[in-house]
């Protein structure tokens, strides 16, 4: 049964590949990233119980903390990039 | 007993393999940023809480569960933060939630 899981996650991560690739815009993109760094951490904690190693449920946790916060890192640039943009246009006006 | 636990956890995990593979559906199907958003993050959350919910159930009493509460709970703060934060960029830079091919999802007038 953790091979079902596997499999599921390993298939909607390519997905979630998939969505990257085509996104039209970059917050797309940034949420197909998210989601696989979510995924890539349900996947890390089956697989530490289908190969029998729990060891692997430290990598999980450490995982999910750097996707966190590398997906707000960037969202915090893109947000404060966004802004500079509009203030720029609007003293441009 | 130990049958029904394994009976429960096999239902969870199957569960959260179907929500976790219907997100990522819909991440990549759906015609719309927001719509694309609102798939990823619920099936997110709920497909972590099922899948680990199963493990926590096959692990037992042991450390290992408690890494896996330790995750799920990480999981449940930070997944709908991520989400949120993105929702918010995207307006902030101007994408609207009207553009996109969504008239093919509405009712025509």
């Amino acid at each position: 049964m953790y091979y079902v899981v596997t499999i599921a996650t390993l298939v909607t991560m390519a997905l979630a590949l998939g969505r990257a690739l085509l996104g039209p815009t970059i917050y797309d993109r940034l949420l197909a990233a998210n989601m696989f760094g979510t995924k890539t951490v349900l996947l890390l904690s089956v697989v530490a119980f289908l190969s029998g190693r729990p060891d692997f449920l430290d990598l999980a946790l450490v995982y999910a903390l750097i996707n966190f916060i590398g997906v707000i890192a960037v969202l915090e640039f893109i947000r404060v990039r966004a802004q500079n943009a509009v203030s720029e246009t609007s003293a441009g006006e | 007993m130990a049958m029904t636990i394994d009976i429960i956890s096999w239902v969870l995990l199957s569960l959260g393999g179907a929500f976790v593979f219907i997100g990522g559906l819909g991440a990549l199907r759906m015609p719309n940023l927001y719509s694309r958003i609102h798939a990823a993050s619920l099936t997110d959350t709920m497909g972590a809480v099922l899948i680990i919910g199963g493990i926590m159930l096959q692990a037992g009493a042991t450390l290992a569960t408690i890494k896996l509460a330790a995750i799920l709970l990480f999981l449940l703060v930070t997944s709908p933060t991520a989400s949120n934060a993105l929702a918010s960029a995207a307006i902030l830079s101007g994408l609207h939630p009207d553009e996109g091919k969504v008239e093919q999802w509405t009712r025509p007038k």
